[in-house]
């Protein structure tokens, strides 16, 4: 489990958490409830608990989606000056990508850097027919151009706040709370 | 696991077994990219990357070169054939012509053992030894290390006999260093004039293949017979090294029978260390080493950082 930062707000607790994922799962159910060729990819690290969490309750609305993961290191616009390095996960898709409905799942958006780094990364597999945004967490401040089509909870910050996102799939709990900025808390 | 990254590759001895775990570990998702349509990420986007081969090579450089073009490098082969080089320049001067061009990467390849280090002394760029002289040959260590553990999966407790002119080979001392480091037992099989006068205490060394067989390896790693050597007298002939030494097709029988991993560094001489039936023995791993040294250098180009404080 990761050691817990100092904590300054919290703006989700478990029950909030389930809400949120319970409104994107039927915002994507209703989109796409009839599409066979449903996937959906989680940004590693904490995109990956939610794009399960999500995975979940789509199957309890009736859709099978394909599920895939990626690793954005290689693409992070920092990775030439960072003085450590991180070791690589690797990407997983484990289905074609061709022709799919790919959401694309992180747990905070914020700048949209990452989400660009995932955008070049997924492309790299294939050419779906549709690629659509969701985040737990949709954080102002956007640097480029990209918002999520899904998300469950919009929030503006002071910027010396960041968000901290826990799943209970990795970290034994659900739960979303503002911490200060710190290289060591992810 | 994160690690802080180092400027230069230049042996085995000196990296740590967390540096060599993370090496490993980060070229299997550089393998995997291999199987996608884009064979590409852009981790090196506007570096440098420069081959100084001193040495004629054709695969060890070939696979630099894809490795670094799959990192999205600038990627650019200094000819030592048509440079000043030939007229006389020295290698530090070659160095400072290249620390002007602002490299970053400098693959480099020399007959002479510790050329790369006085290389990377002298730049701030990283330096990758491509093989020096008798010395050291890392990437060979890490990628046969890293083919290896594909199959075996976990090699403490594994024998790698290794095959051939031991003395005058640097893929024998870098790649005996790192699958002991990584828990095997290593012996030595060739003739007395090509063993080194120095071995370490538990690396046994045989004369012939039964007792190396005896012994029980997993792998069996043969050598290239330099084609210079076959001009000394090291041994009385080719026919002779293949007859005493080299991977007969009665001793690829015995190899199949016991199931045994086969490698080489190449590129092979048939007829001398190896033959056609050695080539085509299913539990080679020679072409999976091809393959796997192109992630592993990868994954070296990936932790390296020019300038990084040693």
């Amino acid at each position: 489990m990761t050691p817990t930062p100092d904590r300054l707000h919290t703006l989700l607790d478990a029950s909030g958490v389930a809400r949120c994922l319970d409104a994107i799962a039927d915002a994507v159910h209703e989109r796409w409830g009839s599409e066979p060729r449903l996937a959906l990819v989680g940004v590693y690290q904490r995109g990956v608990p939610f794009a399960r969490a999500l995975l979940e309750r789509l199957r309890a609305r009736g859709l099978e989606p394909d599920f895939g993961r990626i690793d954005i290191t290689q693409y992070r616009d920092d990775l030439q000056t960072m003085t450590v390095l991180p070791r690589l996960e690797g990407s997983d898709i484990p289905f074609d990508l061709e022709d799919a409905i790919v959401i694309l799942c992180d747990e905070v958006i914020h700048t949209a850097r990452t989400t660009r780094a995932a955008l070049e990364e997924l492309l790299g597999f294939g050419r779906p027919r549709c690629l659509q945004i969701a985040a737990l967490i949709d954080r102002a401040g956007r640097e480029l151009p990209l918002y999520p089509r899904y998300s469950g909870l919009q929030v503006d910050l002071p910027a010396e706040e960041r968000v901290c996102v826990r799943f209970i799939d990795g970290d034994g709990v659900d739960e979303v709370f503002t911490c200060p900025w710190d290289k060591h808390t992810a | 696991m994160s690690l802080t990254p180092r400027k230069d590759l230049l042996d085995i001895a000196s990296l740590t077994d967390a540096e060599i775990e993370f090496v490993l570990a980060n070229a299997e998702p550089f393998k995997d990219l291999f199987k996608r349509s884009v064979k590409k990420v852009p981790t090196l986007k506007g570096r440098t990357v420069l081959t100084l081969f001193y040495e004629p090579s054709t695969r060890t450089r070939s696979s630099f070169e894809v490795a670094a073009n799959r990192l999205s490098a600038d990627v650019t082969h200094f000819d030592i054939e048509s440079s000043s080089v030939v007229k006389g320049e020295s290698v530090l001067d070659t160095v400072e012509t290249l620390e002007s061009m602002r490299v970053d990467y400098i693959i480099v390849r020399h007959k002479q053992s510790g050329t790369p280090n006085l290389i990377a002394r002298n730049t701030r760029a990283s330096v990758i030894n491509a093989g020096d002289g008798w010395h050291a040959h890392p990437t060979q260590a890490l990628l046969d290390a890293f083919t290896l553990r594909e199959q075996m999966k976990d090699l403490r407790g594994g024998r790698a006999l290794i095959v051939g002119d031991i003395q005058h080979s640097r893929v024998a001392r870098s790649t005996s260093l790192i699958l002991r480091r990584l828990g095997m037992s290593v012996a030595y099989l060739g003739p007395g004039s090509m063993m080194p006068r120095e071995t370490p205490s538990e690396v046994p060394v045989f004369g012939n293949w039964d007792d190396a067989l005896d012994w029980r390896p997993d792998v069996v790693y043969l050598l290239r017979v330099q084609s210079e050597r076959l001009d000394e007298p090291f041994f009385p002939s080719a026919a002779e090294y293949h007859k005493c030494y080299g991977l007969t097709d009665a001793r690829v029988g015995i190899l199949r029978e016991r199931g045994l991993w086969l490698m080489h560094p190449g590129p092979v001489n048939r007829g001398v260390e190896i033959t056609d039936a050695g080539m085509n023995y299913e539990r080679s791993l020679i072409n999976a080493q091809v393959e796997n040294g192109i992630a592993v250098r990868m994954s070296v180009l990936y932790w390296l950082k020019p300038g990084a404080m040693e």
